[in-house]
């Protein structure tokens, strides 16, 4: 089946080019295409697999795509144990998430176009997990990149989604330069962009040549900084601190972008990729490339935990969890828990999909972002608080649902390597299950507060001329109209959360322990970095200190943050006017995002108006000074004209003209004049002659 | 006994009288006659120079002959032109004709 692989990818590719090709005639059956072609993949995914599971080698696939001179660079995929798992898992939840977008978005002038891009997104997140090379693992990164954009964008008439699409892209940007300088700086010492060679020649020991430079006085070895440079990417792309200001505005998008992007695809990239190029973070000195992923790490998964704690917009309060939850990841692969920080990806994806999901629905219901105005949600929509529930109860971390397994790993790794991370990680899981629980008690307890008839969108009118739709609303029939709000979704988004629900709760066990052999899990034992074994590095076994630490910890968030909103009595208001200082602050999301603004956009500004000054004043003066003196020479230029060459033609005219008015009186026109003059000749001749003689 | 130069003589006067009748007249019909009269001084010298110089011979007769002719023919042709001037202009002043004059 490996050698089928690639035909993964190419079954959403295929969706976006029939599509983007034929999307309009195709309109309300366009979710089709996309969902079948998923659904294809999917299937493709399972069958490899399922060949993996049942103990197939690595297959590796490469053609040369491009020679120079010695230098060969190949194209191709991998297909292993890690990547058929992230296939399958990004199918699985794409797939759902699809689905679920046939309800979402069903109405909206766009619909097909909006499965276009989901599809486009899909293929390049496919084709950046299947990737055997850097090159072709950068083919996949930017079309993620571009449809991330696009999709962040997708409501265009939004100023506010203009702007966040920019800032999604420009911030990925930046870490996305700093890989490709990784990336190059790869290829310059080992002459491929191959993971395989690379990792070969890392695992045996190639010297990196020269062994260090020297950055801002400070000489660091060049494998720290490849790997670094490399982390750049994924720092960007799962947005870790001090990048992730782009993902809390990548809200904007519609929901299941939001779900698609922050559970199963763009986040997830980043933390594949570090688990893909683990050697690279492996072999440095010491590790150090991983204490420094660590570290950024548990940064991230503190600091988002504490903006998320004052968000009150549902989808913001997901995406900085989302934030807060990666640097888990990063900080599990960190501290040598390659398993750990891939496990809790996974289970991430599905639990994120299912909440992010479970807000668009909960949004499509109430009409508004702001969880201050919904509330009493679970009398109302029961299927939605159902599996929006186990979604919590996972990304909190309680047993048994997949995010206590996971994360429950990860926190034994470093309790292990680093106490350090632990603890600050300890204190980001008491914070997530405190947020969490605060969204959950806002949203879905008390009594409803939202308005009952919410207004419709000014713009949608428009959009729906323009695409030449006619709108669904219209009528008798549309949901928007005659629904008392808020209401239970139809099923096509309902199913898809159930089964994500039961993803969530089922997934963990696949890392429990006892699962596998010797005692540790059964994820262990099929996803596990060959360097360690070398090495003598062995996962720590299960501890019920940790283990119950981690649990107490989340239930003490959960029994806080209810006492604080949940209950009839609510603290909230008391804990705020304590220390209003630490709310207004994280309010503004700790002014990371102030910050950037004045320094990057103010800044960018600034120095866009000292470059037009100088181009008014220096660039345009210079070209204004030779236009002046060209109309100066050109005046000089006149001058001669006019008085020299003009005068010496005049003067020819003048002397013919006065020549001409003396010689008239010559020609009288009179012949007796002629004669007399002829005759005055002859006399002249006549006496000259006599004269002679 | 008249000799040669008293015709001579005679032949120049007449010649001068027909030169100032010419040149001062501004009658056409004046300014021909003085041709005419020039025309016979001219004659005058044929025939005189014949006479005393070659008188076996006749060229100065035939040579006067042919002169009279011509001066018949440009009578005809001048009197016919001034004619034609008098009855387009109503003068036959010289000065006055001159509609081809700056």
């Amino acid at each position: 089946m490996g050698a089928w692989a690639w035909l993964i990818p190419l079954f959403p590719l295929a969706a976006y080019g029939i599509l983007i090709a034929c999307g309009r005639k195709l309109g309300d059956r366009s979710p089709l295409v996309a969902v079948g072609a998923m659904v294809l993949a999917t299937l493709m995914a399972l069958a490899v697999f399922l060949e993996q599971l049942g103990g197939a080698e690595p297959y590796v696939w490469r053609a040369v795509w491009a020679v120079g001179g010695d230098r060969v660079i190949t194209a191709g995929y991998t297909v292993d144990r890690l990547s058929a798992t992230m296939a399958l898992m990004v199918t699985v939840v794409g797939t759902l998430i699809f689905l679920y977008s046939i309800g979402y978005m069903q109405g909206d002038p766009y619909y097909s176009r909006f499965f276009a891009f989901l599809s486009l997104f899909c293929a390049g997140m496919l084709t950046t997990v299947l990737a055997n090379s850097f090159l072709v693992l950068l083919l996949g990164w930017e079309i993620i990149g571009l449809c991330s954009y696009l999709l962040i964008g997708f409501y265009f008439r939004r100023r506010s989604a203009n702007m966040a699409q920019m800032k999604a892209f420009l911030t990925t940007r930046v870490g996305d330069t700093l890989m490709l300088v990784g990336i190059l700086l790869l290829f310059a010492q080992f002459g491929t962009v191959d993971y395989q060679e690379i990792f070969e020649a890392l695992v045996h020991g190639k010297a990196w040549s020269p062994a260090a430079v020297t950055l801002f006085g400070l000489p660091v070895p060049l494998a720290v900084l490849g790997a670094l440079l490399v982390f750049g990417g994924p720092v960007g792309k799962s947005g870790q601190v001090p990048l992730h200001v782009w993902l809390p505005d990548a809200m904007e998008g519609p929901t299941p972008v939001s779900a698609l992007i922050h559970a199963a695809t763009m986040v997830a990239a980043g933390v594949y990729l570090v688990a893909r190029t683990y050697p690279l973070f492996f072999y440095t000195p010491d590790h150090v490339a991983l204490e420094a992923v660590a570290w950024v790490g548990a940064v991230t998964a503190l600091l988002a935990a504490f903006m998320a704690v004052a968000q009150d917009d549902i989808k913001r309060i997901l995406a900085y969890s989302t934030i807060s939850q990666l640097g888990f990841m990063m900080a599990g692969l960190g501290v040598l828990g390659y398993t750990a920080g891939f496990f809790h990806l996974l289970t991430h994806a599905f639990f994120k999909a299912l909440l992010f999901l479970g807000a668009g629905s909960v949004i499509h219901a109430v009409h508004t972002n702001n969880i201050k105005e919904m509330g009493g949600l679970w009398r109302k929509m029961p299927i939605t608080f159902g599996t929006f529930l186990i979604g919590y109860l996972a990304l909190a971390g309680i047993f048994p649902f997949a995010g206590f397994w996971s994360k429950d790993e990860i926190l034994l790794e470093a309790y292990h390597r680093n106490a350090a991370v632990y603890w600050v990680l300890t204190a980001a899981s008491f914070l997530t299950a405190f947020y969490m629980t605060r969204l959950v008690a806002h949203a879905f307890f008390g009594s409803f507060r939202g308005p009952a008839h919410p207004e419709p969108d000014p713009w949608l009118e428009e959009d729906y001329a323009r695409a030449g739709v006619r709108n669904p609303h219209h009528g008798s029939h549309g949901h928007g109209s005659h629904a008392p709000v808020p209401h239970e979704s139809p099923p096509v988004m309902t199913v898809p959360l159930v089964v994500l629900a039961v993803f969530s709760t089922g997934v963990g066990f696949l890392g429990a322990p006892g699962t596998g052999p010797e005692g540790g899990s059964w994820f262990h034992h099929f996803i596990e970095f060959e360097g360690f074994r070398e090495v003598g590095i062995h996962a720590p076994g299960f501890s019920w200190p940790v283990a119950l630490r981690g649990l107490g910890v989340a239930l003490a968030g959960i029994l806080v943050a209810w006492r604080m909103y949940g209950g009839r009595k609510r603290y909230s208001e008391q804990v705020r006017s304590w220390m209003p200082w630490l709310v207004t602050f994280l309010r503004n999301r700790m002014y990371f995002d102030a910050f950037y603004g004045w320094l990057f956009v103010r800044g960018g500004l600034a120095l866009a108006r000292l470059l037009r000054a100088f181009d008014t004043y220096v660039v345009d003066g210079l070209v204004n000074a030779v236009g002046y003196f060209t109309v100066l020479i050109a005046r000089i230029d006149r001058i001669i004209d006019t008085y020299v060459v003009d005068g010496l033609v005049n003067l020819v005219g003048i002397l013919t003209r006065w020549l001409g008015w003396i010689l008239r009186y010559v020609q009288t026109g009179r012949a007796y004049n002629y004669i007399l003059i002829a005759t005055l000749g002859v006399v002249l001749i006549v006496v000259w002659t006599l004269w002679r003689l | 006994m008249i000799g040669l130069e008293h015709y001579l003589v005679s032949s120049a006067l007449l010649f001068a009288a027909g030169l100032f009748a010419v040149l001062t007249r501004r009658n056409a019909v004046a300014i021909l006659m003085g041709i005419e009269l020039m025309l016979n001084a001219a004659n005058i010298n044929f025939v005189a120079f014949t006479k005393f110089v070659s008188p076996e011979l006749v060229r100065g007769h035939i040579a006067a002959l042919i002169v009279i002719a011509l001066a018949a023919c440009e009578a005809a042709v001048g009197l016919a032109l001034v004619i034609s001037a008098y009855r387009h202009l109503e003068t036959v002043q010289v000065d006055e004709i001159n509609l081809m004059k700056w």
